[in-house]
């Protein structure tokens, strides 16, 4: 039986976790590397089973320490690579994640937050790893984080990882929590030739005119891959142009600066945020994950009861898009921001405001969703 | 259904018996089949046996923003405890529907009792499709799923070599389904004025 | 022989780039670099399909001196990016150098999985029993009694033999040398790489800096010289008693077996799941379904 017209795109149920893998695949991503655990384990399951049949590499590593090692040298070997897993292996990824960031690798690590902190709660949603995500390795660096809420977030957020990745040379973070990576939903997804897909630039030059890390206008070298002829050296030091260590200060210096403002360079592209009644809002909500939809609900029911709310709801935080945040900042009088953590966000979004905007905090962390109710009683009392 | 309307179902029951299964063969027989928005959930412990088990259906017209239950529609328990701990949760005027052999303290009069793990020890040889019985009955009690779109979404979900016996369950579930007038409950004089809220 | 020299100086070293090294005079990393240098010449080993990857501590510069696709990667993860580099590419021929503390301190864990899991890679460790760039620290290598900067009282663990534990972890060919025996580590290497399957070569080495100095076990070329003196061959040891080799380095082939190896065998798997999905995709074409989920 089939109930759908003609012409009208199929509808798939699937779930969060499975909606990455599909978002991985349709971007290209060719290798996984990873370590059982709740509540990511899918990602691997499903890679286990669809890499192969794509002509594409799955391998369990002994811990995520390594399944990271192992997805920045298949990047490094041309092919578009990434891990999933949980906060504390999450905790171990940290270490090579700053290589990835160093050494100008792409690649995607998705971290399906649980409760914490150590092994916490594994199987309850939480948001606990925001700041993590931002400065988890050590070392001032560069990073992308990138949140989802729904199914169908998950597909198109993860392509668009796996873009920012290849086109500015750096690991992007997609922070996925319990109820959406779980969450069965309807969606339907674009077919292959509606989806844009970037690819690393890759040098044009002869080898011996090569320098993998010189500067150019965008800020991103040319990255070459093992195998390619180029014979380059990659090295999780500080580096010259040509990729080898140094010591000079001159270097040192305008490596570290390129590397963060090649990210700045990109602030237009990267950063992104939806909004959904904010046209005449005159108290929003400022929320990511799974809560943008509890906080979506609870803006929907404000207004039936003629408070003008709207929400402001992050996909991109880190860099922390604070132009158009702060642009909400200004036009509200208040700023509800709840968190499944005791107020990583709302920590930036104080910091940038200026405007005199109240910001007011909810947090949870008891395991739970954050319930449109308690998002509601917020917006009718303030 | 108003487009933006909710209607929600809750699976529960304890971990074993095929909560979760359940529950999301009726999403996708109600997102893949019949094209609606729907979105499942479940909570769910580190056991995979024994333990309660919890798992939501949010049918909408729209798409859906929060993706747990607010106030359910449709309430099925297949054990004593699930019922007693989730029954608080449903509207006024929605319904309670439990396998009759293990649930037997109703705390509400509208309610169906349904003996599903009897019916599938006796007429299909396997207590294993318990789940499956109470599917069809939910499934034509809610009245939010097309009955072939439900036994399509079930045949793609379950394992190979399973598929007849599964959809004996299926039928066997709606035939009871069947038989119970749901015009015959009493009716809530709450949910008049509790839409007004 | 001279001859030699001269193209593995010319054609392998990475002249206009950051020589001086930064080994001390006398240390062995050198020898074992020009060891490497000269196996992979004579097995004719194409330079865009080397790749050389390594840890930290000294051993791990030697990535930086040589003309290869080279990495130089974190502390004790070595072998994780270079499975990742050979998964990726399995037609490279991937080698990974690291020291004692490197291989089997923080990174134990790596090595003795990269061992079980029998891909197609070539470990090269060079054991110098000690910490030498952080300034001479007990390793997991540091012999019984020995002194070191965190060790002034005498050592009171034990040691790994690297080149057992990596044998009994399932290595498919394990070897022995020392950095006296420069011809004999150049056929050891040789051998390593050529083999199909997980390779390991340990290589004893001085550290003179450090835990020579602190031992009074003299300079280098005493160092060196005890390394001869205290060699013996595999051969030669299975009719040595366990108290006539103790204090001895056996060097040679410890272990070759011939096993599958993972590489190739995930290619069988890519075969097989390519096949199956052609007919799975097939049947659905035949039947006009279209769903993700198949």
């Amino acid at each position: 039986m089939e109930s759908i017209k003609d012409g009208e795109q199929k509808k798939i149920l699937l779930q969060g976790n499975e909606a990455i893998v599909a978002g991985a695949l349709a971007a290209g991503c060719r290798f996984f590397a990873g370590y059982p655990i709740t509540p990511a384990s899918e990602i691997s399951e499903i890679l286990s089973v669809k890499l192969p049949q794509l002509g594409g590499t799955f391998i369990q590593m002994e811990d995520e320490i390594a399944s990271m090692g192992a997805v920045i040298g298949a990047s490094l070997a041309g092919v578009k690579a990434m891990t999933a897993t949980s906060g504390p292996g999450f905790s171990l990824i940290q270490e090579n994640l700053g290589y990835g960031c160093i050494a100008e690798v792409p690649c995607v690590i998705v971290d399906v937050m649980r409760g914490g902190p150590s092994t916490g709660l594994p199987t309850s949603p939480s948001q606990g790893d925001v700041q993590m995500a931002r400065w988890g390795t050590h070392g001032d660096h560069p990073i992308i984080v990138l949140a989802v809420s729904s199914v169908a977030d998950c597909f198109s957020v993860t392509i668009k990882a796996f873009n920012l990745s290849e086109k500015y040379r750096i690991p992007v973070i997609i922070l996925s929590d319990e109820v959406v990576a779980h969450t069965r939903e309807s969606v339907t997804l674009p077919e292959s030739d509606q989806i844009r897909i970037f690819d690393r630039v890759k040098p044009d030059v002869p080898p011996e005119w090569y320098k993998p890390y010189a500067d150019n206008n965008r800020g991103v070298p040319d990255m070459a891959a093992f195998g390619d002829g180029y014979r380059h050296h990659v090295t999780g030091l500080v580096h010259d142009e040509k990729g080898f260590p140094t010591q000079d200060a001159q270097e040192i210096d305008k490596f570290l600066r390129r590397i963060h403002s090649k990210i700045s360079k990109g602030f237009q592209d990267i950063q992104i945020t939806k909004t959904h009644l904010m046209e005449d809002a005159e108290v929003c909500v400022i929320a990511y994950g799974s809560v943008a939809r509890s906080a979506l609900r609870a803006v929907r029911d404000a207004r039936k009861l003629g408070v003008k709310a709207g929400l402001v709801q992050l996909v991109t935080l880190f860099p922390f898009p604070r132009k158009s945040v702060d642009t909400y900042l200004r036009q509200c009088r208040v700023a509800i921001v709840p968190e499944m953590n005791m107020g990583q966000m709302s920590r930036e979004i104080g910091r940038i405001n200026q405007a005199g905007c109240r910001i007011v905090k909810h947090n949870r962390i008891d395991g739970q969703l954050i319930t449109p109710e308690e998002i509601l009683k917020h917006l009718t009392t303030v | 259904m108003k487009s933006d309307a909710r209607y929600e179902i809750r699976f529960s029951g304890s971990g074993g018996q095929g909560i979760i299964t359940a529950a999301v063969v009726m999403a996708d027989g109600v997102g893949a089949y019949d094209n609606k928005h729907v979105c499942q959930t479940q909570s769910y412990g580190p056991e995979a046996r024994g333990g309660k088990s919890k798992a939501e259906v949010v049918i909408s017209g729209s798409p859906i923003d929060y993706p747990k239950a607010l106030r359910v529609d449709l309430l099925l328990a297949m054990t004593q405890a699930a019922c007693d701990a989730y029954f608080s949760d449903i509207k006024s005027d929605g319904l309670l529907v439990v396998d009759g052999g293990l649930v037997k303290q109703l705390p509400t009069s509208r309610s169906v009792s349904i003996p599903f793990t009897r019916i599938a020890r006796e007429k299909i040889g396997r207590e294993l499709v318990a789940n499956m019985v109470a599917l069809g009955a939910v499934g034509y009690l809610c009245g939010q799923v097309s009955l072939d779109g439900l036994e399509q979404a079930l045949l793609s979900r379950v394992p190979k070599g399973t598929e007849q016996m599964n959809s004996e369950a299926l039928h066997a579930g709606i035939e009871e389904a069947r038989k119970i007038n749901l015009d015959l409950l009493p009716k809530s004089v709450l949910s008049e004025w509790e839409d007004e809220l | 022989m001279l001859e030699r020299a001269e193209i593995i100086r010319k054609e392998y070293l990475r002249h206009d780039k950051k020589f001086p090294h930064v080994w001390c005079p006398g240390c062995g990393n050198g020898i074992v670099m020009g060891a490497l240098l000269r196996a992979v010449h004579s097995l004719g080993l194409n330079k865009d399909e080397v790749v050389l990857a390594s840890g930290i501590g000294c051993s791990g510069r030697m990535p930086t001196y040589v003309d290869f696709n080279t990495i130089h990667t974190t502390h004790g993860r070595a072998l994780t990016f270079s499975t990742g580099i050979k998964l990726a590419r399995p037609e490279l021929t991937v080698m990974t150098v690291m020291g004692d503390g490197d291989s089997t301190a923080i990174g134990g864990n790596h090595f003795i999985h990269a061992a079980r899991r029998n891909l197609n890679l070539t470990a090269i460790i060079i054991n110098n029993s000690t910490y030498g760039m952080t300034g001479g620290q007990y390793s997991p290598t540091t012999p019984y009694g020995s002194k070191s900067t965190t060790s002034v009282y005498g050592h009171v663990e034990h040691a790994f033999s690297i080149a057992e534990l990596a044998a009994t972890a399932g290595a498919s060919f394990v070897a022995r040398s020392t950095v006296y025996h420069a011809t004999h580590m150049e056929e050891m290497l040789k051998k390593g790489i050529e083999k199909r399957g997980f390779s390991v070569i340990e290589i004893i080495s001085n550290c003179h800096v450090q835990h020579g100095r602190r031992n009074k076990l003299g300079g280098a070329v005493e160092m060196i010289n005890g390394f001869k003196e205290r060699s013996v061959t595999v051969e030669k040891s299975k009719k040595m008693s366990s108290d006539e080799l103790e204090g001895k380095i056996t060097i040679g082939v410890l272990a070759d077996v011939e096993k599958p190896v993972s590489t190739e065998e995930y290619q069988r798997i890519v075969e097989e799941a390519k096949h199956k999905a052609e007919i799975i995709t097939r049947a659905k074409e035949k039947n006009g379904v279209k769903r993700y989920e198949e």
